[in-house]
């Protein structure tokens, strides 16, 4: 069966192929399905500076990360050469790295990869110290708030919880809003809590589960949440979106979020937007900053490209300062480029560019292991719903499956 | 080899019944050979994928395992989970099919108008692409968007808890798939002649009792076939909950949960173990209806 697949995928794949004959060639670039345009206007002008040698067709991956993975995970099982470049989910390195599907950057272009590139964000692009991408965005969550409801932000769980039982108790708007359904985004968090606890979920080998006591604290954290009046009614199914809309229309005094959901408050509650604040991610302990979990795209260049010179140059191209820049402006994704971060047209859009920076400078990644998928997998379905969190318990079970993911014995649900 | 071989019956064959025999053999043998490869060769290979450690995401470390992965995978418990719930999804859809279907098939029967209009419009779901149907479904049980949902309390979700969303997947089985057995049923209706009927109301029977009496025994065929498909079927249920839960809040099937293993964790040992079991499950189900139909499986002969 996958062999028929993958097989129809490549013969259909290499139906697009480049145009032979022409004297440049095309690399083909597989990345999310970007709407503002920034995509394929890097494209076409990495095209144009490239001086003739090559062009690059971006091609739209399918909307949803698993379904992005999978259609890559197809071709590259099948040895496709048609991808020279692709747009890499940051949780995807490890698994693409080890199945030998995307080659090292190594000498000059590993120079350029990492030069004023952020350091977490080059952290997802590296497995087993080599690096296998170049970041191309990366993206954080905040807390966001209401000022007319909280004058001063909480800097601390157990703060947060306590102002929204407060609010609760005068019948105004108290939820929390945060990403409680069954999918990665319940893994996010509870890594955020984990790392924010001082622990890890696996040990620095990433052969083993570390876990330990700041995961049992963290799954408290999340059963208490649940728990309380903090938590919205809806919190075992939501997801980004839900969390944007529900604080949109008001019900909600704090939200846990991605910035793409200041400029959607902005066109869609012009009201609200007036009090929308936002503030850094709450600690776990007062005496220790958070470690929100960073997200983004690594551009990777392909084992089977035949022409990977060029794509390693490409890619670098592809995320240049300018590049990133009108990414940044028009597609509200946050430059990996540090000193991007300084410039006057980044800060007059982002208003809130320093605590993204701060929070990328102190942030945790996702687990890296080629086995993430079924991590997350294991880790989001135990702690659904979480208000049927048992911290103890729960985290022995996820132990246990994780133990198995990693010696690929795991059954994954 | 001089002797004449004997058939089943002990019976000498003769000469020209042999050379029959060779040339029906030699005309079946190409047939047989594109089934093989299309078909025996994709279930071999992933026989032998079950036996073997085989991730892609760990290219290096595969290996010969035996039976580990089968140990694996029925000692998980969420095999079990998916095995109970694709197994009250095929009792249940398959259950309310027979007597919907049944009732559908009597209709279209007796139906004196408009025959064909009938008999069309009871056909339609089964037209319609099942993936179609079930995002159409999908969306009806959405707050805020469906129709369907609207007639809910405000802020019921029932596709995101168990019961009820089982209890919609089947609903949607069930409008899918029953014109198919209602089609199946109404050929073996036409099986039942109209003189043996008419005997039985001569001799006093009651509408019920020459149901029961007359035509269920004559149609005894044609419920195994149609039940032997239907089950086969949604015992394999895959796009219907696809589409409409992705197996999340304790939905899944087998088939969704070879489907996760296989292209999701990309565990080609794993997945290819739950096909295989899929597969046996598949055989023992079939085996069990021929038996347990005995005599009436199609073809069989039928003794006084």
């Amino acid at each position: 069966m996958l062999v028929a697949l993958t097989l129809m995928a490549s013969t259909l794949a290499a139906c697009g192929g480049e145009q032979e004959g022409s004297g440049r060639t095309t690399l083909n670039w597989y990345n999310f399905p970007d709407d503002s345009g920034a995509l394929q206007k890097a494209a076409d002008r990495c095209g144009r500076a490239s001086g003739g040698r090559y062009r690059i067709s971006y091609s739209k991956l399918p909307r949803g990360a698993d379904g992005q993975r999978q259609q890559l995970v197809r071709r590259l099982a099948a040895q496709d050469e048609s991808i020279d470049i692709m747009g890499l989910d940051v949780t995807w390195t490890a698994e693409f790295a080890e199945a030998r599907w995307i080659r090292e950057w190594t000498g000059e272009a590993k120079r350029r990869a990492t030069a004023g590139t952020l350091r977490v964000p080059l952290r997802t692009a590296t497995w087993k110290n080599r690096l296998y991408a170049v970041p191309y965005n990366t993206n954080t969550q905040l807390l966001w708030y209401r000022k007319d409801l909280v004058p001063t932000p909480p800097r601390t769980w157990s703060e947060m919880l306590d102002m929204s039982r407060e609010l609760a108790r005068q019948g105004k708007p108290h939820y929390v809003e945060i990403q409680g359904a069954q999918y990665e985004g319940l893994t996010v968090w509870f890594n955020t809590l984990v790392n924010s606890a001082g622990g890890a979920i696996l040990d620095p080998s990433a052969t083993a589960p570390s876990l330990g006591p700041p995961a049992v604290r963290a799954a408290a954290l999340m059963r208490d949440l649940a728990g309380s009046p903090a938590a919205d009614p809806s919190l075992p199914n939501q997801m980004e979106d839900q969390n944007r809309l529900a604080m949109e229309s008001g019900v909600a005094a704090f939200e846990l979020n991605y910035p793409f959901v200041y400029p959607s408050m902005k066109a869609n509650n012009p009201r609200l937007f007036e009090d929308f604040r936002w503030a850094p991610y709450p600690r776990v302990d007062p005496g220790r900053p958070a470690r929100p979990t960073i997200g983004g795209i690594d551009l990777a260049v392909s084992a089977h490209s035949r022409h990977p010179d060029l794509a390693f140059e490409a890619a670098l191209c592809l995320r240049n300062r300018e590049n990133q820049l009108t990414a940044a402006l028009d597609g509200g994704l946050p430059p990996t480029l540090r000193a991007l971060y300084d410039e006057p047209a980044f800060e007059k859009q982002y208003p809130f560019s320093k605590e993204v920076l701060a929070a990328l400078e102190s942030a945790s990644v996702r687990p890296a292991t080629p086995a993430y998928q079924n991590v997350s997998i294991v880790i989001a379905h135990t702690l659904s719903p979480p208000s049927a969190i048992k911290p103890e318990s729960s985290v022995a079970a996820i132990r246990n499956q994780i133990d198995d993911a990693l010696r690929s014995e795991g059954v994954i649900p | 080899m001089n002797h004449p071989l004997p058939d089943k019956s002990g019976k000498a064959l003769s000469a020209g019944a042999r050379q029959e025999r060779r040339l029906g053999l030699l005309l079946c043998a190409p047939a047989v050979l594109v089934m093989a490869a299309v078909t025996a060769y994709p279930v071999g290979y992933a026989v032998y994928l079950s036996l073997q450690r085989y991730d892609l995401r760990f290219p290096d470390r595969a290996e010969f395992v035996g039976l580990g992965n089968y140990g694996a995978v029925l000692s998980s418990p969420f095999w079990w989970d998916a095995f109970w719930v694709t197994l009250f999804i095929t009792v249940v859809s398959v259950a309310v099919e027979l007597v919907l279907g049944m009732a559908l098939a009597l209709v279209m029967h007796r139906t004196l108008f408009w025959r064909g209009t009938v008999r069309t419009a009871v056909l339609v779901p089964y037209g319609i692409v099942t993936v179609v149907a079930a995002f159409s479904w999908q969306y009806a049980w959405t707050p805020d968007l469906g129709y369907l949902a609207e007639l809910l309390p405000s802020g019921e979700a029932p596709l995101t808890e168990q019961w009820p969303a089982l209890w919609l997947i089947i609903l949607a089985e069930v409008w899918k798939t029953t014109p198919f057995m209602a089609l199946l049923l109404l050929a073996g209706l036409a099986l039942v002649p109209e003189e043996t009927l008419k005997a039985a109301m001569v001799d006093g029977a009651s509408a019920w009792q020459r149901f029961t009496r007359v035509v269920l025994p004559l149609m005894k065929p044609a419920i195994l076939v149609a039940l032997l498909f239907r089950t086969l079927d949604a015992f394999r249920i895959f796009d219907n909950i696809y589409v409409l839960t992705s197996g999340a809040h304790g939905t899944g099937s087998l088939s969704i949960l070879g489907y996760n293993n296989l292209f999701t964790a990309l565990n080609l040992g794993i997945g290819s173990a739950i096909s295989v079991l899929i597969f046996l499950c598949v055989g023992i189900i079939a085996f069990t209806f021929v038996k347990l139909f005995g005599a009436a499986a199609p073809g069989a002969e039928v003794k006084p």
